[in-house]
């Protein structure tokens, strides 16, 4: 189990003690995180580093999971998509489902004195605040520049009954009589998907997938999703592999919110045709040393994202010190600058061009990875991401815009 | 007994939900917020990147340079030298002079492409009390030594323009010990132009030579 003091020597003791500063100033708060799964994707994954350290720090965390059936989370996985812009059509019936599902679900909950409530799903949990009360902070996780206005506006009538609102990027905050809030994502430096492996561990993964360590590996690491366009990252691989010799790696799990991954991952093997340097790996949820051997082992990593929440796969790839090519959506930007800590591109020849000059200039690719590692390090990390909950936490208590909590 | 309490500090980045798309926008953008905000785009950069230096000193030079592509606007924006400011809104109210000026001289407005607008953020300030307290220098040069680069940070930069004491905090101190030499140094020092681990060091190195006297 991984302790908080065992980030000291990645982020330094006074950050450590930073912590246990802020965490006293919530002394007797109970809060309660609420999502609707407990495994697969962004939101998952840092709650269950997240929550441990959180009551080591001396702060009652916990998570629940709302439960849902097909219909209910084939509507959240339409309003996920309209969120991003994608015209999608709900019916009134399947908005109604949409509430029931919520109420049946709040019935049910004991919640805590904050209730912290991650992305659409669960959102409509807040028509309990009228018999409750409690503090209520709802944080959207996926990129809202550009919603479908009827899906927008549906859910904002939920969070405008929060006391406050969390997003992960700049561009996604909202005309909102509440106060908004930045909170980045975060990665953990010690989690298996990211700590230091033997050289041997990286070799036997790549040998047990078939994949050839002595040729260049261009990897992404990332759901199979649409947005997550695999299909355009094995489009752009074919038109780079013209003038360089490299194998693809595409690699991902599904979650159990999304019933369009099956969908998605036929016609990846389609595009794929057969081709012995394309690598289509379908992950079980516990692969994360498989995960994270194959981003160190790779020449070039890509997050080659149509839309994005923030694309933590991002943050891994730099942490890894890997030049890493990926879309400039969402919260993509915040953590690259383009040609000094990575590349941003907009397009399957954008990125087909890029895979190739880092294959051909590696000085260059090595000197992306350094600096993307330094940013990741101040920025990126777990132990920021605590921080600001806190704040976040302590803040619904205050309004100055100077607190002073000692 | 004059002890020094070293205090820590944490930033919350608030959204404002506002943003510009030209130069006018900005102009409008910067009168209307609140001083948070100027306080936020005048200063995060030194706090994210303060491993590097020289690193762009405000947002709005930034943005008009490399996202308007207004080299001259941006480069007088660039040279808003904000250690010379005392406050906040006398800070407010030279970008505001800069941008009126060439609002006035232009005719046709840059906008920025689409997602690359400029978003109105500003910071809250949580303040804490650190165990750490210093009674004479030498206890002080050690303290200093340790803490986060936050505190640091607290006591020279939010010290003086955010909560307008005039000064900065160590400076402050030194001359109620009746080294008003020292605090001078200290005072003369631009922090703007080091990196934090760098002002830490400038410090330290001035308070060890002044123990000596």
């Amino acid at each position: 189990m991984i302790k908080i003091e065992d980030y000291a020597p990645v982020v330094g003791q006074a950050t450590i003690d930073e912590l246990y500063l802020l965490a006293k100033s919530l002394e007797g708060k109970q809060v309660q995180n609420i999502n609707s799964t407990a495994v697969g994707g962004g939101v998952a994954e840092i709650l269950t580093r997240m929550i441990p350290l959180l009551n080591e720090l001396g702060v009652q965390a916990r998570w629940d999971v709302i439960k849902g059936d097909e219909k209910f989370f084939g509507t959240t996985k339409k309003i996920h998509n309209g969120l991003h812009g994608v015209p999608v059509d709900i019916s009134d019936e399947e908005y109604e489902w949409f509430l029931e599902i919520n109420r049946r679900n709040a019935a049910e909950m004991n919640f805590g004195d904050i209730v912290f409530v991650h992305d659409p799903q669960p959102v409509a949990l807040v028509e309990r605040r009228t018999d409750i009360g409690k503090n209520w902070v709802w944080r959207g996780h996926v990129d809202f520049s550009k919603p479908v206005l009827s899906v927008w506006k549906f859910l904002a009538r939920f969070i405008e009954r929060y006391d406050a609102a969390v997003f992960s990027a700049p561009a996604f905050a909202r005309k909102l009589p509440i106060p908004q809030v930045l909170i980045s994502p975060s990665i953990d430096p010690l989690a298996d998907k990211n700590k230091e492996l033997p050289n041997e561990v990286i070799d036997s993964v790549f040998q047990r997938f078939g994949i050839d360590r002595s040729r260049p590996v261009v990897t992404q690491i990332s759901r199979f999703d649409y947005l997550k366009d695999p299909v355009g990252v094995i489009k752009a691989f074919k038109i780079a592999k013209k003038h360089v010799d490299a194998q693809l790696v595409l690699a991902g799990g599904g979650a159990t919110d999304d019933p369009e991954g099956p969908i998605i991952m036929q016609q990846v093997k389609e595009e794929a045709d057969k081709d012995k340097d394309i690598f289509v790996l379908f992950l079980p949820p516990a692969s994360d040393i498989e995960i994270n051997a194959l981003q160190r082992g790779s020449t070039v990593l890509l997050q080659k994202s149509l839309k994005e929440g923030f694309g933590l796969t991002v943050s891994e790839a730099l942490w890894k010190e890997k030049p890493t090519i990926a879309g400039a959506v969402g919260g993509i930007p915040l953590q690259i600058a383009h040609k000094y800590s990575g590349i941003l591109t907009h397009s399957i020849d954008g990125t087909a061009y890029w895979i190739k000059q880092l294959i051909h200039e590696p000085e260059y690719a090595r000197k992306l990875g350094v600096n993307g590692k330094q940013h990741i390090k101040n920025n990126f990390l777990i132990t920021r991401h605590i921080k600001d909950y806190l704040l976040l936490f302590i803040s619904i208590f205050h309004h100055e815009d100077v607190v002073y909590l000692s | 007994m004059n002890e020094f309490f070293f205090n820590t500090k944490l930033d919350q980045t608030v959204l404002l939900g506002t943003k510009a798309q030209s130069v006018r926008e900005l102009l409008e953008g910067i009168k209307t917020s609140p001083e948070s905000s100027i306080y936020y785009h005048t200063h995060h950069y030194l706090q994210q990147h303060h491993f590097l230096s020289p690193e762009p000193p405000n947002d709005f030079a930034y943005w008009i340079q490399e996202v308007l592509n207004e080299p001259h606007l941006g480069e007088m924006m660039y040279s808003v030298d904000v250690v010379q400011f005392k406050s906040l809104e006398d800070l407010r109210n030279r970008f505001i002079e800069i941008l009126d000026r060439h609002d006035g001289a232009e005719g046709k407005q840059r906008t920025a492409p689409e997602g690359q607008e400029f978003y109105f953020m500003a910071s809250r300030t949580f303040v804490l009390r650190t165990p750490y307290v210093a009674s004479d220098l030498k206890q002080f040069a050690e303290i200093l030594r340790r803490i986060s680069i936050n505190s640091l940070y607290y006591h020279i930069f939010d010290a003086k323009l955010r909560l307008e004491k005039g000064e900065n905090d160590f400076s402050r101190w030194f001359r109620d010990l009746g080294k008003s030499a020292l605090a001078d140094e200290v005072v003369r020092l631009d922090p703007y132009t080091h990196t934090l681990e760098g002002l830490r060091a400038r410090i330290l190195q001035l308070v060890q030579r002044h123990d000596k006297d």
